[in-house]
């Protein structure tokens, strides 16, 4: 199901290139109970897994990606291959023009990695410190570290936080000044792992804010991570689905919409809940809800059926709208992972 | 981007450094009462070792044994308590192997900067703040104790030993560093580290003057276990400053040891080096 077209293939500059790029680890099985472990220890049994299968991707330069994917999908080892802290089993990839792992000086001081739980500040120190630290090994000009920390600071609003020690603050709170850190040396390339995970709403949609404005304005290329369709809704024109190793779907998030939905969700408010078998007899799936009633609708029937619904006695307002995000991705996934099932049973 | 980026001059190297020492000092500070403590409770095995050695010295009608009186022996442990203060790396190896076991060594693939400089300044920062908080108890201590020190010695001699302490600084740390390299090959390396202690408290000089081992036969004619340790990394741990401070080793004998204590400190600087390239390179290959 791979894109035939990618959304870039007009793009100019690629930052990111990635071909046939894999990574295969080798997983020792742990046997249960005590003798089977006694074996293992003469003799262990593994198998080789494949966390990425020969991916392609090319990302241009200002383009704002989201992995998505199911857990062990293989998005973290993706990042983790184009940060440079792992090396693949095949292919080949350049960030930036330089070859990841190699992990030159050049090519570190241009990127940045965001861990949703690891941290880069120091714990026990204030964060104003860990900043510090970062404007020495970034090499950054003192008047321009300033100007960017207090510019980064304000629009986070955590001004006031950098002089506390990191361990007495919140998840967010922490979050917030990881991202400041990841950004005082204005990488070109910043790979996000998660970064709003265990965040609440507020926490969230302010990281999205900061996210966004910092991207636009500096033209930054941003790949991120994530299990929230809110963040991917928020930031991201292009979606790249990742499952079992290997891109499902590239493009943009307008058209994972279109393609991938055959429904529209048909919400109908009545003044009192109506009548069932009245609803029911349209022959679509339907939902009550006191006086209120969801349909999910055939996307190329709705024009044709829905003045007839409309006409049925009572219907004070109505909403058409597209499958939530959530669905459609958690459809995609299943639909994947039966796909698998099946190869697997004909082998 | 590029044009925010200093230009790398010789000295930008050490500005990082200090920038990365100023830092730790500050971390370490967070932690300076449990120093205080640390550094009182240290004292109190030698409380033992000196009873100890009174008896021996009491069951004997010699004056000395191996050459040390019983003075000299008291001062050799407090000078060796001197000693261990700087080539001693409480959890060094074993935070470098949970660092790779937990991930946050990623931090230092990611970043441009050196995972044994960044060490190396972290330690010195731990000393730093462990010795202002441990010169109070230790000035105290050896006031107390100095009927049991020979006269002070000429400033030759106290600059060797001072050498030989720096030395034996970073022949410490880097042992020590090299074992925790181990964890990108174990899980745990406390064991072996473990081991590496038992080895060191025998053959630093730590338990006892490595001068008792010079009548202890290897088999080889004329070659005495002492004269193998001599060879070997440990005593320039322990028993080495010492020795220098209480005048047992002297002239063309001090400069042959303090060149292999150099020597060690090269070779171990070097194999700390290889085990965090080749470590790296395991672990991005099969974790990460």
């Amino acid at each position: 199901m791979h894109n035939s077209d990618p959304a870039g293939a007009s793009r100019a500059e690629p930052v990111i290139r990635v071909a046939g790029l894999a990574k295969e680890y080798r997983v020792y099985d742990k046997p249960e109970g005590l003798a089977a472990s006694i074996r293992a220890l003469f003799r262990r049994t593994s198998r080789v897994v494949e966390a990425v299968k020969g991916v392609d991707l090319e990302v241009g330069r200002g383009e704002f990606v989201a992995l998505l994917g199911p857990n062990g999908a293989g998005k973290t080892t993706l990042l983790k291959l184009l940060s440079g802290i792992i090396t693949p089993s095949r292919g080949t990839a350049t960030v930036l023009g330089h070859v990841p792992w190699e992990r030159a000086d050049d090519f570190r001081r241009r990127f940045a990695l965001v861990m949703g739980q690891r941290n880069q500040l120091w714990w026990d120190l204030p964060a104003a410190e860990s900043f510090r630290l970062h404007q020495e090994i970034y090499r950054i000009d003192p008047a321009r570290f300033e100007k960017t920390r207090d510019e980064l600071v304000d629009l986070l609003g955590v001004r006031k936080l950098i002089l506390q020690p990191v361990r007495e603050l919140s998840l967010g709170e922490r979050m917030k000044l990881e991202l400041v850190a990841a950004l005082l040396h204005e990488p070109e390339v910043l790979f996000l792992d998660e970064p709003t995970i265990g965040l609440d709403v507020v926490a969230q949609h302010t990281i999205h804010e900061f996210l966004r404005d910092v991207q636009r304005r500096r033209r930054m290329t941003v790949v991120l991570t994530t299990h929230y369709m809110k963040d991917v809704a928020a930031l991201c024109e292009r979606v790249v689905v990742i499952t079992r190793g290997d891109i499902l779907y590239d493009g943009s998030l307008a058209e994972i919409v279109d393609r991938f939905t055959t429904h529209k969700i048909v919400t109908l408010d009545f003044d009192e809940a109506p009548d069932r078998g009245l609803i029911e007899r349209f022959g679509f799936p339907c939902e009550f809800r006191g006086p209120q009633v969801v349909l999910r609708i055939d996307r190329t029937r709705i024009a044709d059926v829905l003045p007839g619904i409309l006409g049925a006695a009572g219907v004070r307002d109505v909403s058409v709208e597209d499958v939530p995000l959530e669905e459609i991705v958690a459809e995609l996934f299943r639909a994947d992972s039966r796909a698998a099932a099946v190869a697997e049973a004909a082998r | 981007m590029s044009d925010a980026v200093r230009p790398a001059g010789p000295l930008q190297g050490l500005r990082t450094w200090w920038t990365m020492l100023k830092i730790c000092l500050e971390e370490r500070l967070v932690y300076r009462g449990d120093f205080a403590l640390g550094t009182l409770m240290r004292f109190l095995p030698i409380v033992t070792q000196v009873f100890l050695w009174t008896a021996v010295f009491g069951a004997t009608s010699r004056g000395d044994i191996a050459g040390y009186s019983r003075n000299d022996i008291v001062a050799y442990y407090l000078l060796t308590m001197l000693t261990r203060a700087f080539s001693s790396m409480p959890g060094l190896a074993g935070g470098i192997a949970r660092s790779v076991r937990d991930g946050s060594v990623k931090k230092f693939l990611i970043q441009p900067v050196d995972y044994v400089s960044f060490l190396l300044a972290a330690r010195v920062a731990h000393k730093l703040v462990y010795y202002a908080v441990a010169t109070i108890p230790f000035a105290l201590v050896f006031f107390l104790c100095r009927s049991y020190f020979p006269p002070i010695p000429d400033a030759t001699t106290i600059a060797a030993f001072l050498l030989s302490l720096a030395l034996s600084f970073l022949l410490g740390f880097f042992m020590e560093a090299t074992l925790g390299m181990l964890g990108f090959w174990f899980m745990e390396v406390s064991s072996i580290v473990f081991g590496y202690m038992l080895v060191q408290y025998l053959l630093s000089g730590h338990m006892f003057p490595i001068d008792l081992l010079r009548t202890v036969p290897t088999g080889l004619s004329g070659v005495s276990l002492a004269d193998v340790v001599h060879w070997l990394p440990f005593e320039y741990t322990a028993y080495f400053s010492s020795a220098i401070w209480l005048g047992k080793v002297q002239g063309a004998a001090l400069v042959n040891a303090l060149l292999i204590e150099a020597g060690w400190v090269v070779v171990m600087a070097v194999a700390c080096r290889v085990a965090w390239w080749r470590g790296t390179r395991r672990y991005s290959a099969f974790g990460g």
